[in-house]
């Protein structure tokens, strides 16, 4: 499926987003389309359900960090697959640091997971996620490691202590229930 | 045939309570079930029959450390996994011997950034590094030849080793 051919059925689908078709090495097999973003959110919903488009297999999300040779500095990128017409598609959204993008999890669940690993490793943001915590990192690391201005050789003391992740209560009350469900040995 | 043609009229030989229990502790080290990387691979090479780890008495990998005597730290600790192997090595009774496997558990190796920890002696006191990017199994036998000098040599109640914070 063409770059055009999506960008003709997205038209309909999407009233006033304006799309542009981006040049890569694999533009034959794989279309790319910049994505203004804040028509991200319809125009995936587009592409799931509008007839003679049905990307229902959601791929990837990912994001190249340009920092300093471009700004803005993000591309956030989305992969889907459309089983049906057998059809990939490649999105593209280009953000600052400074702003945040809309969740696609609503679209395809599967995507919040990628979300929380863009999010752990560029910072960005994506609103209207359920659960956007860190992935690959601790949940006390500060910094957002992928940036192109982190500092990679970073030296910091190894952590050796875990929090408990239950408080005493929830373990006094875990023991109690065990007690009650499970039968006494007699 | 062996220490029975030598033994005199009565069969008895003395020796001290100490040599005997640091014989039995270095002549039964289990290590704790515990890979991160591919020198765990190495690892369980070590412990299957080609190289055969058991010819030295090391052969029953724990699955519960709580039974274990040793740690083999087999590859890149991350900053994440940290605590955990801490939380394992604190888990680990008395006495207990680290064994860091290869550059990555020792000084980090290639990996110099803010994910590794550069050195596994950061987190746990240990006792033998083995180099090498994997150790062949071999090397590792020979750290737990090394490691079974180093119990020899050592006192029986030794307290507990400075532990790192």
């Amino acid at each position: 499926m063409s770059a055009a051919a999506v960008m003709a059925a997205l038209a309909a689908a999407v009233p006033g987003a304006r799309y542009e078709e981006l040049q890569s090495s694999d533009s034959a097999l794989t279309p790319t389309l910049l994505v203004p973003a804040e028509h991200l959110l319809a125009t995936c919903q587009a592409l799931r359900n509008a007839p003679g488009l049905e990307f229902h297999a959601f791929s990837d999300v990912t994001a190249v960090d340009h920092y300093p040779q471009r700004e803005p500095r993000f591309d956030v990128v989305y992969h889907f697959v459309s089983p049906h017409r057998r059809a990939r598609i490649r999105l593209k959204v280009r953000l600052d640091s400074n702003q945040s993008i809309r969740s696609i999890a609503s679209v395809w669940p599967g995507a919040g997971w990628m979300e929380r690993e863009v999010f752990d490793l560029f910072g960005i943001f994506f609103e209207g996620h359920e659960d956007l915590r860190r992935l690959m990192m601790p949940d006390d690391w500060e910094g957002h490691p992928l940036r192109k201005d982190y500092p990679v050789q970073l030296r910091k003391d190894a952590g050796t202590y875990m929090p408990l992740q239950v408080t005493e209560e929830e373990f006094k009350a875990n023991l109690e229930r065990d007690r009650q469900v499970r039968p006494r040995p007699s | 045939m062996g220490l029975e043609t030598d033994l005199p009229e009565i069969p008895i030989i003395t020796t001290t309570v100490e040599s005997v229990v640091q014989w039995a502790r270095r002549s039964a080290i289990w290590p704790v079930t515990f890979g991160l990387a591919c020198c765990a691979i190495e690892m369980m090479s070590m412990a299957s029959s080609r190289y055969d780890i058991s010819r030295f008495g090391a052969e029953v990998f724990r699955g519960s450390p709580r039974q274990s005597d040793l740690m083999i730290i087999a590859g890149r600790l991350s900053r994440k996994m940290a605590p955990s192997l801490r939380r394992i090595y604190d888990q680990m009774p008395e006495p207990k011997w680290v064994i860091s496997m290869g550059a990555c558990a020792s000084c980090g190796g290639v990996f110099d950034n803010y994910a590794i920890v550069q050195g596994s002696d950061q987190v746990v006191p240990v006792d033998v590094f083995i180099p090498g990017c994997p150790p062949r199994p071999e090397s590792v036998i020979y750290g737990i030849v090394q490691l079974q000098k180093k119990i020899a040599a050592s006192k029986m109640d030794q307290s507990p080793k400075a532990r790192i914070a």
